[in-house]
């Protein structure tokens, strides 16, 4: 065994990605296993290996760690990402639900009719700009430091930086009345391991497309 | 101010009933402001006390803390129910990761139409029957402990005790095939700060009825149904 983490998901964004940009950011390498089979998958629910029998599965330290965030967790305070107090702990929390759940909008938004893509659309834009980015934006404006928590790089700038990226994919302009998220995008791309993993040839899964929302669809029918 | 946290979200259960079990399993004595009108929702979104806009909001060591399960973590590591190192408390995530999701179907519950109800209560007992409770019945088979995670009493246990009890009130029986999910609810009951929980005139929520689904949606102006799973 490599001793290395091993992640276990389909080959694409999903709820694994977060976890690949924290392992990333991290310095840490990883390896991973793709499902593209209903086979695989219930085979992995037979053998005993998916807690709950769902993915993110994670190989980590001689456990087998399922539950996205739990997962997280893990890796960010393994890896001193977590703040270095129990208040830091707690922004850092707030800050990295606040953008799941803007980032839980992007995650389903290739499973919806294609009636609904435009409103889902809009709503993705109207969160990002009314309710998540302006809170980030004040943030960093009034400490006037690098990262969001502590003067000190975190699962928060992580978290962050990923979904900027996101909503960009859809929303090209997005980031136009945010000098400061503007700024951060900018230091966050170049930080290295960051930077490593934007390049080509780096575990970062492409958007998902068709072909993404078909495997998903046929790895989990019931 | 009082020093105790304070609660700020709908006379009801929701998402804050996780956060009442969990201050009072730790024995700490909390304060609760109810959103009865838009208004008062609009007042604290004008203060600014809500970094998202949503409920709940828990003022609580100087913070106004929101999302809930930071709130929960929070409250967990500060009054010792968070396990001892990091694998205790991976495991501890994963745990409440599970009741969480459980718990998420029946949160639901009462926003949706009355036909989708009943394809949702048997989805919940479904999936409590055969994803949830038999992890959980397995830990504990295995181990042979009182609580799931180091022997020792954690949020992990105060979880599970609160999602048993929400099924229950779906399907009574629901336990039937579950021996050592029957023991843990018995003796977790038991502990001094959840008895005390579990009786009348306890901050402990009822079940939601009308009359909270119709605060939420008022004050929320959530007006559309949800869907069911």
């Amino acid at each position: 065994m490599s001793g290395k983490p091993r992640l276990t998901y389909l080959n694409g964004r999903g709820r694994m990605e977060p976890i690949r940009w924290l392992l990333a950011a991290a310095g840490v390498e990883f390896e991973e296993v793709y499902l593209e089979t209903k086979e695989q998958y219930d085979k992995l629910i037979k053998d005993g290996f998916l807690l709950f029998q769902q993915v993110p599965v994670v190989e980590i330290d001689g456990m087998k760690m399922v539950q996205t965030r739990a997962i997280l967790s893990y890796i960010a305070g393994k890896y001193n990402l977590y703040g270095k107090d129990l208040k830091e702990r707690a922004l850092i929390d707030m800050y990295v639900e606040g953008i799941a759940d803007l980032m839980q909008m992007i995650l389903m938004f290739p499973f919806s009719p294609p009636e609904a893509k435009e409103k889902n659309l809009d709503s993705i834009k109207e969160r990002a700009t009314n309710r998540y980015f302006p809170v980030f934006e004040k943030v960093l404006k009034q400490h006037g430091q690098d990262f969001l928590v502590g003067n000190k790089f975190s699962w928060a700038d992580v978290q962050l930086m990923e979904a900027i990226l996101a909503v960009e994919e859809k929303i090209p302009a997005v980031l136009a009345g945010f000098p400061q998220l503007q700024v951060f995008k900018t230091k966050m791309s170049n930080m290295p391991t960051i930077k490593k993993f934007l390049q080509p040839g780096s575990p970062r899964k492409p958007p998902p497309d068709a072909h993404y929302v078909e495997t998903v669809l046929k790895v989990f029918q019931k | 101010m009082s020093g105790k946290p304070k609660l700020y979200y709908f006379d009801g259960r929701g998402k804050m009933e996780s956060i009442r079990w969990l201050l009072a399993a730790a024995g700490v004595e909390f304060e609760e402001e109810f959103l009865e009108t838009r208004e008062q929702y609009e007042k604290l979104l004008q203060g600014g006390s809500l970094l998202f806009q949503q409920v709940p909001m828990v003022e609580i060591d100087g913070m106004r803390m929101v999302q809930t399960r930071a709130i929960l973590s929070y409250i967990a590591a500060k009054y010792n129910l968070y396990g001892k190192d990091l694998k205790e408390r991976a495991l501890i995530d994963m745990y409440v990761g599970g009741t969480g999701d459980l718990m998420g179907f029946i949160l639901m519950f009462p926003f949706l139409s009355a036909e989708d109800k009943e394809k949702q209560r048997a989805f919940i007992v479904q999936k409590a029957t055969s994803r949830y409770f038999p992890v959980y019945e397995k830990v504990l088979k295995d181990h042979g402990q009182d609580f799931l995670v180091g022997n020792s009493f954690s949020w992990a246990d105060v979880h599970l005790l609160e999602a048993i009890l929400m099924v229950e009130e779906k399907k009574s029986d629901v336990l039937s095939g579950f021996p050592q999910l029957q023991a843990f609810k018995a003796r977790i009951s038991n502990i001094p700060t959840i008895k005390k929980f579990l009786e009348p005139g306890s901050q402990r929520k009822p079940v939601p009825d009308d009359k909270y689904v119709e605060t939420v949606r008022r004050v929320l102006r959530m007006y559309y149904d949800l869907k069911a799973n």
